[in-house]
């Protein structure tokens, strides 16, 4: 993975480990990136096979890239 | 404007609300209750003689100049110590008082050098006003016994000491205890042996404990502790009030000139940041608005390899311009941005991001907020609904228990933490939670009931634990939180924090605080009476900054310590504007007035405005543009009075992020570090040479004014425009208050807010609208902005950054007094006599295990980089714990930080970073490295001689 891919994983996993006590945890990662990251970033992670992504994380990240 | 002295009644202003008449003179006057007759007698125009009385400080009646004579008593009493009475007729001059004053002045004349003619008080010099107005023309007594001839002392690089010159009136030792707090000052001696001292009689000023926070020199009535550039230029001819440059307190100050030379900074007591109150940094470090390293030409080159060249304005413009559009066509115009300064006025910053979301056509802005409060904006825009601190600054006088983490505010605020230090002397209680045993946890007379030393990197995990003491003891105002909060989302809250796992005891092994401690601070909060928490970046910069903030907001709703004096939640901001940079739209995702950038009606609002169509996705935050230019998509930036290349983590990344962009444009007052990745250097102008507005950390408004002329020839927001202009838009404001204009008609928090307002007022803190026309000095008063105040649960996570065989402490980085953020302003004063070099902290058991000694030079290591600097030994630091500042470039304690953030802002964990640390003998490569590369980018081409 490159660094910002690295990068990006890491702060996707974050934000799913902080939100987790949220009622809709996926929901309020997905709204949070979706305020949040600029198009380039949401462009590589929607890109990305998943790998290292939480489950949280990758389920936020599907659910975001469906409603783009 | 002719030179007015500061109006000085006295005595303070009595707060009592009830009113007393009396006759003075023949006149009657009513005053509040408590008013000292001298206070009364000067606010109806009658200046009673006096010497030892200043209205900043409580009566002390020791100069015996101001009797007075009031019918019905005996004698001659001090107007400065009786207070105002009923039906009370004084009489302020009489030939009984006046045959007593002459006498008393004659006894101090008669031990007082009579150079006034030389002196650099002359003119200004109260000893001298008050001989004249008693009518002194002759003293009697022989010189026999005197304290002339005394020696001087130059120590300080601000002010001179001549004890000479004293009258023994206390002024500064009371102005050293009442206003500043340090009690470094002392009369030693008693009656005629009587001397001012610092310290111990073996010190001089600079070896003592003076803070240099220019108190005592205000306070002095004669020459005997002057300012050394009154010695050096003479006494001032004019004033202008205008707002300090260094730190979010915003102090006021008057601005003391001959012309256009700057004579001296001198506390405005009618400042309501500061009430007449200053520090080292804003009093006296302003040297460096004329230093000669300067830049005050335009420069350019092709490649940030080349020397320097310095071209006139308009070929910089055009250059730039050029520049912008090549890349802007050749790579999109994504591939732009711009970071907007916290140093700058709240005009200039708004120009900037709309020269980003308007010029360059995307929302690529971002500012130095992403990297200290940020979290803040997030917090307590969640929670409450405004990104910015409750209260005003006056709401300490109210409070009974002060929570102070992750602040130094001794050496970060150090004017607020003079009136902090007052509140806490009169019985406040303190609660500190932070790793390093800072000044304030004992200092004299003041004395934390609690310090919290936690592990770096466990914020969440102690407040979390505090809630869980709490509410699983009954402490929570269950009134409070029905009427003003979400009460489901309090129940899931209260829930959480109550389970086991966020116990004190159970959580005592990774925060390493005693439960029993942690348990009694948490019901002092609680129960102890008006409780208010103020925070700086020791909360902000971590892996959960935000939480952090929203932790302590959790906190003060569930004590119901919102919404009145004496209590709420206090970010204290790190500079002079980064609450006016959050507020003017820097963020990427936020227009002004922090509404997002997808919002279409607002979005419309600013389309309409500016005649363009703005992109409704959010752009690129500072760390996503370096990584964006590592990859090779982001390509110029804009950079206007920050130093991202010392101040930002992981400084490799970010010199490898400047050096793969084709276009940075530095507009700054010095050849920072960034400038020596940049290819356009457009010199800046300081705030003493702008129009313009700062906003503080409580939210107050307050005018820049113009002194003298930029020595650049153009004030910043010009810069800026003619940037814009040259990119073909068609900005034509002729002054900043038309910005300030635009920005009231766009931002409804801002709406009642313009320059006439601001002159009016003196200040406004924001809200400033229909609702709360004089602005709103608390916040939240009958419900939250955002409607029922939301708790959130914040669940501790540690941070990824873990210690290690190879990196076995925690670093942990601060600022000190004498500097302020990289030190690029304050490095070229004399405050360098305070702190000439960064010093890593290293606990003794610590050094010892490592044979490390004061003095040592030391390598500094981490998985992102080293470096090396000399050690201090010292059990302010807790084991496993070193403590670095991060002012002097060479240091480059930012090599080491790691480019681990927030999880919900980015802004990077300063406050964390494992480290291993070793004996060095000389600089580290990347140290040698980086000097040449920073020797060799800073030259400029010799202009060819003219034929």
């Amino acid at each position: 993975m490159s660094s910002t891919l690295d990068n990006l994983v890491r702060m996707a996993n974050q934000i799913a480990m902080n939100l987790k006590h949220e009622a809709d945890p996926v929901g309020a990662m997905a709204e949070h990136i979706r305020l949040f990251w600029d198009p380039r970033m949401k462009q590589i992670i929607f890109a990305h096979d998943g790998t290292g992504l939480s489950p949280d994380a990758a389920k936020a990240i599907d659910a975001l890239k469906a409603s783009a | 404007m002719t030179y007015q002295p500061q109006t000085d009644f006295g005595t303070p202003a009595s707060r009592s609300e009830d009113q007393v008449t009396l006759t003075i003179d023949g006149r009657e006057t009513t005053v509040p209750a408590g008013t000292s007759v001298m206070r009364a007698a000067s606010e109806q125009g009658t200046a009673i003689p006096k010497l030892c009385a200043t209205d900043s400080l409580a009566s002390f009646g020791s100069c015996r100049l101001c009797l007075v004579e009031i019918e019905g008593r005996r004698g001659t009493p001090a107007s400065c110590t009786t207070p105002v009475e009923p039906g009370m007729v004084v009489h302020t001059q009489t030939p009984h008082l006046a045959k007593l004053r002459k006498g008393v002045m004659e006894l101090y004349i008669s031990d007082h050098p009579l150079d006034c003619l030389t002196c650099a008080a002359n003119g200004d010099c109260e000893l001298q006003d008050q001989a004249g107005n008693v009518g002194l023309r002759d003293v009697r007594y022989a010189a026999d016994a005197t304290h002339l001839g005394q020696t001087k002392d130059h120590s300080n690089p601000y002010f001179d000491f001549d004890p000479s010159k004293c009258i023994a009136c206390s002024r500064c030792v009371r102005a050293c205890d009442e206003v500043q707090g340090t009690l470094a000052l002392t009369v030693q001696g008693r009656g005629f042996d009587s001397k001012i001292s610092a310290g111990l009689s073996s010190d001089n000023f600079l070896g003592s404990e003076c803070v240099s926070c220019g108190a005592c020199v205000q306070a002095c009535p004669t020459a005997t502790l002057v300012e050394k550039s009154v010695v050096e230029i003479g006494t001032p001819e004019c004033a202008v009030v205008t707002t300090c440059a260094y730190c979010g307190v915003g102090c006021t100050f008057r601005a003391e000139m001959r012309g256009e030379q700057l004579v001296r900074m001198v506390p405005w007591k009618d400042g309501k940041a500061n009430r007449g109150h200053s520090c080292v940094k804003g009093r006296f470090a302003w040297g460096y608005a004329q230093h000669q390293d300067r830049i005050l030409k335009p420069m350019i080159r092709a490649a940030a390899s080349d020397p320097w060249r310095e071209v006139e304005w308009e070929e910089a413009f055009a250059y730039a311009a050029s520049e912008l559009k090549r890349i802007s066509a050749k790579y999109g115009k994504q591939a732009l941005g711009g970071i907007t300064s916290s140093r700058c006025t709240n005009e200039e910053t708004f120009l900037v991001q709309k020269l980003i979301r308007a010029g360059f056509g995307n929302n690529n802005v971002d500012t130095c907020a992403r990297v200290c409060h940020s979290p803040t904006g997030y917090g307590l825009k969640t929670t409450f609904g405004t990104s910015a601190g409750t209260q005003d600054f006056d709401s300490v006088e109210d409070s009974d228990v002060i929570l102070v983490i992750g602040a130094n505010p001794t050496d970060g605020h150090p004017v607020f933490a003079s009136r902090m230090k007052r509140r806490l002397r009169a019985g406040a209680k303190l609660i500190v939670i932070d790793p390093r045993r800072t000044d304030l946890v004992r200092s004299p007379h003041i004395e934390a009931q609690h310090h919290l030393a936690l592990r770096p990197g466990t914020n969440v995990a102690v407040l979390t634990a505090m809630a869980h003491t709490i509410v699983t003891e009954g402490l929570v105002d269950e009134a409070f939180v029905r009427e003003r909060c979400d009460w489901s989302e309090f129940k899931d809250w209260a829930d959480f924090v109550s389970l086991e796992r966020n116990s004190p005891e159970t959580l005592e092994p990774v925060t390493q605080v005693p439960a029993a401690d942690l348990r009694a601070a948490a019901r002092l909060y609680a129960t102890g009476g008006n409780g208010a928490i103020y925070y700086g970046l020791g909360v902000t910069e971590h892996s959960q900054g935000s939480s952090t903030v929203m932790a302590i907001a959790n906190l003060a709703m569930a004590t119901g310590n919102i919404g009145h004096r004496g209590v709420g939640v206090n970010p204290l901001r790190g500079q002079n504007n980064v609450q006016g940079a959050c507020d003017m739209g820097s963020f990427p995702h936020e227009l002004p007035g922090y509404r997002h950038i997808s919002d279409v009606a607002t979005r419309r609002e600013f389309e309409e405005e500016w005649g363009v169509a703005l992109d409704p996705e959010p752009g690129l935050r500072i760390p996503n543009m370096l990584d964006a230019a590592t990859d090779g998509v982001f390509k110029a930036l804009y950079v206007q009075g920050e130093d991202i290349l010392q101040s930002d983590p992981n400084t490799q990344h970010v010199a490898a992020g400047l050096a793969a962009m084709e276009c940075v444009i530095v507009h700054d007052l010095f050849l920072n570090e960034t400038a020596n990745y940049a290819h356009i250097f457009l010199p800046g102008s300081t705030f003493l040479e702008k129009n313009g507005t700062f906003t503080n950390a409580e939210r107050r408004i307050q005018m820049v004014r113009k002194v003298m002329s930029p020595l650049n020839g153009l004030e910043d927001w010009e810069v800026t425009q003619e940037l814009a202009r040259a990119l073909g838009l068609d900005w034509n404001y002729t002054h900043p208050s038309e910005i300030m204009d635009e920005v009231a008609r766009l931002t409804p928090s801002f709406s009642g807010v313009s320059f006439d307002k601001l002159d009016e007022e003196g200040s406004l803190q924001w809200p400033v609208n229909e609702a709360a026309p004089n602005g709103s000095p608390i916040m939240h008063i009958d419900g939250f902005v955002r409607g029922k105040g939301k708790f959130v649960v914040t669940d501790y996570v540690p941070t990824d950054e873990k210690t290690g065989p190879r990196f076995p402490l925690l670093l942990t980085t601060g600022r000190i007094l004498s500097h302020y953020n990289v030190g690029a302003q304050t490095r070229r004063t004399n405050n360098v006599v305070w702190h000439e070099e960064d010093l890593l902290e290293i606990h003794p058991t610590d050094a010892e295990n490592r044979g490390i000694k004061s003095g040592d030079w030391v390598k500094l290591a981490s998985r992102a980089g080293e470096t090396t600097l000399r050690a201090t030994v010292t059990e302010r630091v807790a084991p496993g714990v070193v403590y670095t500042t991060f002012h002097h470039p060479m240091t480059q304690a930012n090599v080491v930080t790691t480019d681990y953030s927030d999880w919900a802002t980015n802004c990077p964990e300063y406050k964390v970073t494992a480290v291993q640390i070793s004996s060095s003998n000389g600089p580290t490569d990347w140290q040698e490295g980086y000097d040449q590369h920073a020797r060799n980018a800073r030259r400029i081409e010799t202009a060819e001689a003219a034929e």
